[in-house]
């Protein structure tokens, strides 16, 4: 243990922090003159000086270092090779965790249940643009403007057709695969920085068709959107004619928070669904195909895949979860308005996705978790929480870089068992 | 013997500069022909021709494959003619291979190939690499996969069965679960050569398969070129660099230099070209000419 190096470590760090924070938290506005507010500079210059050197004291110790090492070792070869019949904890605790998230809405209050309601969204999101991005490896940059579309299919397709929650669900994952098909077609013919840049200029362009067309959409005052039924039961205190409300029916007493936990089990079956879909699709052809097409678009032309369909396949999948969480969202709220649909949110989503990992399912749902409930447990110090964020981001980016779960593939054998001794041997000699 | 592939005034231009410059050559069905020449010839832009990474200029370029004659510049997809305007069926044709056509085409009718710099999915395992290589044989149905009927899981496994087969041939069963990006060298060349005869090809083009090989694997993969016609029945198109590998395996040889056929024929005549050796030793023209 060198404590010499540490220390010189640390304080090097410290002056930076010094320089860094200094000007920023140290020299307070008064008017027109400025205190000094060193007390908080010192705190902030301490805390960076004793964590770098804890840090720099922990990586030399042995067992810190084998610790560490266990994230390089992440970095270099990230993707492992598995049986499928290797059943991992994770797959044996699925049912308890749906029945626990299934039940959880009855103790919670109305607010958790709505943020919970968005965190379920955004793991749809997620796993529509991990499938674009994660799996097809098309950088989508303006994936919010299918999720609009799905909000303002059930917004609009109430107003204009008069069509229900049940109606506008499919629907409205038609209509958005339907755009994420016109829009495809022409561009996917494209590569990496050009395609992101046409679909960046995509999303602003339904963001700013939904704002300015008010006579369609009632521009920024946006559209009121009906609320999710249970065969024609409404969840609301004094129903719609031709409806029920819910409470009457049931004969109990009014409680506005049955609509949130009506819609939270919803979001719920459709999260378990696509989570499903996406477990299979990376194991059929077509989800291999897509990350065939991620790897090497040149060896797929020249084994007969047509990249062009195959691209358009994953970029309309990716549309349709968009647009189905999109109802969900605007169900949800009642209200649909394009403020929701800015260009930050496409970035929140492919957040989402970097984080939990390329290609990964359940990197994404936790990674969608902890994007959404992160800044609403930081309510407190809200002016902060971005940041704090962001130094996470970064954080996480180093230590993780290809996400927070591995990736693993299925090892496979040929009907009479060929490749398994192989295996065996191959483990054997790694051992 | 009929010919698999005829190449009649193949040009490509790119820009100003005249890469090849009507080339034309017939490919013998079940031959091994080699394409050789000096860095530059142009052999590779024959070859991309060939496959589809490129449009041609101009030129012919023929597929005798699968019992039908296939137009490799129709399934591209060629731009609109005076005559479309009056011949519906063409017009909808050129529209559909406008939409639809492009480089996979031609291996769906019939031609693989491999590449100068390898060209694999090293993020997938070997069993994978091949399994989509079979894309098209396989049952593609969402919802048969969601729900992983029957007829689903013996068209999957039926792939892997397959690629077990060609692993077996090409020594690489004990690798069949490893990264395709962690196999050496030599193995990855062989996985690309294993991968283009899964998509079930009659004609099958390699491109420099030697390069970077040790003398012991280039005696291998000379046998492994043999094999590829007398147990896979494919016709086999080479571009090589090594003259020994070439000598020996190929029936019949195209030279090239500039962008220009020099030679055609069997090693021995080739051999004793004058034009060839002075394209390979750099000998004045006027000596050739003499």
């Amino acid at each position: 243990m060198n404590i010499k190096r540490s220390l010189l470590d640390a304080t090097v760090a410290g002056i930076l922090a010094l320089v860094v924070f200094g000007p920023i938290m140290g020299i307070v506005l008064d008017g027109y003159g400025f205190n000094l507010d060193v007390p908080r500079v010192a705190i902030i210059t301490a805390l960076v000086f004793f964590g770098r050197l804890a840090f720099h004291l922990a990586i030399s110790t042995s067992g810190g270092r084998t610790f560490f090492q266990r994230f390089e070792k992440g970095r270099a070869g990230s993707i492992t090779v598995t049986d499928p019949s290797v059943k991992t904890n994770l797959a044996r605790f699925i049912p308890f965790i749906l029945v626990a998230a299934a039940i959880l809405p009855f103790f919670l209050g109305k607010y958790w249940i709505s943020v919970l309601i968005l965190a379920y969204i955004y793991i749809l999101l997620g796993l529509g643009l991990n499938i674009v991005v994660g799996l097809a490896g098309l950088l989508d940059l303006g994936f919010v403007a299918f999720y609009a579309i799905g909000a303002y299919g059930l917004a609009l397709g109430s107003e204009y057709l008069g069509i229900g929650f049940w109606i506008a669900l499919p629907l409205s994952a038609i209509l958005a695969a339907s755009f994420g098909a016109i829009l495809g077609f022409p561009v996917l013919r494209m590569h990496g920085d050009y395609l992101a840049i046409v679909t960046l200029g995509f999303g602003e362009i339904i963001r700013l068709v939904l704002n300015n067309w008010t006579s369609f959409t009632h521009g920024p005052n946006g559209a009121s959107a009906p609320p999710a039924t249970l065969f024609n039961l409404e969840f609301k205190r004094t129903a719609a004619e031709g409806y029920t409300p819910f409470h009457e029916f049931m004969n109990i007493d009014y409680n506005s928070t049955h609509r949130y936990i009506f819609i939270y089990l919803l979001v719920l079956i459709a999260v378990g669904f696509v989570l499903r879909l996406k477990h299979r699709l990376v194991k059929m052809p077509l989800g291999r195909a897509w990350e065939a097409l991620r790897e090497n678009e040149i060896a797929c032309r020249s084994l007969g895949m047509n990249h062009v369909t195959i691209k358009l396949s994953a970029f309309m999948m990716g549309a349709a979860i968009a647009g189905t969480a999109g109802v969900f969202f605007a169900a949800k709220d009642g209200f649909v308005n394009p403020a929701s649909f800015s260009f930050i949110e496409s970035a929140l989503i492919l957040a989402i996705v970097v984080l939990g990992g390329l290609g990964s399912t359940v990197g994404v749902v936790i990674a969608a978790l902890l994007v959404i409930l992160i800044p609403e447990v930081m309510r407190a110090f809200s002016e902060y929480r971005y940041l704090v964020f962001g130094l996470l981001m970064v954080f996480m980016m180093i230590v993780r870089p290809r996400g927070l779960i591995t990736i693993t593939r299925d090892s496979k054998y040929s009907t009479d068992g060929g490749g398994r001794a192989a295996d065996a041997r191959n483990k054997e000699n790694a051992a | 013997m009929s010919n698999i592939l005829t190449i009649d005034k193949l040009t490509m231009r790119f820009g100003g500069i005249l890469a090849l410059d009507n080339v034309s050559f017939e490919v013998k069905k079940g031959s091994i022909t080699a394409l050789i020449g000096p860095n530059g010839a142009g052999k590779t832009t024959v070859f991309n021709c060939i496959t589809g990474f490129y449009k041609a200029t101009s030129g012919d370029l023929t597929l005798h494959t699968r019992d039908q004659a296939t137009s490799i510049n129709k399934v591209l997809g060629q731009s609109f003619q005076w005559d479309d305007f009056y011949k519906p069926r063409q017009f909808a044709s050129r529209i559909f291979y406008k939409m639809f056509g492009g480089t996979h085409r031609v291996n769906i009718a019939g031609l693989a190939r491999t590449f100068q710099n390898i060209q694999l999915f090293n993020d997938l395992t070997v069993v994978e690499n091949l399994q989509i290589a079979q894309h098209n044989t396989l049952n593609k149905n969402l919802l048969a996969g969601v729900f992983d009927t029957k007829a689903y899981k013996l068209s999957e496994q039926r792939s892997v069965d397959r690629a077990y087969e060609l692993l077996e041939v090409f020594q690489l069963t004990a690798d069949a679960n490893r990264l395709a990006g962690e196999l050496s060298y030599g193995q990855q060349r062989r996985l690309e050569i294993a991968r283009a005869i899964c998509t079930n090809p009659e004609v099958i083009a390699l491109d420099e398969p030697a390069a970077g090989l040790n003398p012991n694997e280039t005696e291998a993969l000379a046998k492994m070129i043999q094999m590829l016609r007398t147990e896979f029945k494919m016709t086999v198109l080479l571009i090589e660099h090594d003259m020994g590998m070439v000598m020996k395996v190929s029936d019949f040889i195209v030279v090239l230099d500039h962008g220009e056929v020099i030679a055609k024929g069997s090693p021995e005549e080739i051999l004793k070209n004058p034009k060839v050796i002075a394209a390979y030793l750099g000998v004045d023209d006027d000596e050739v000419a003499a």
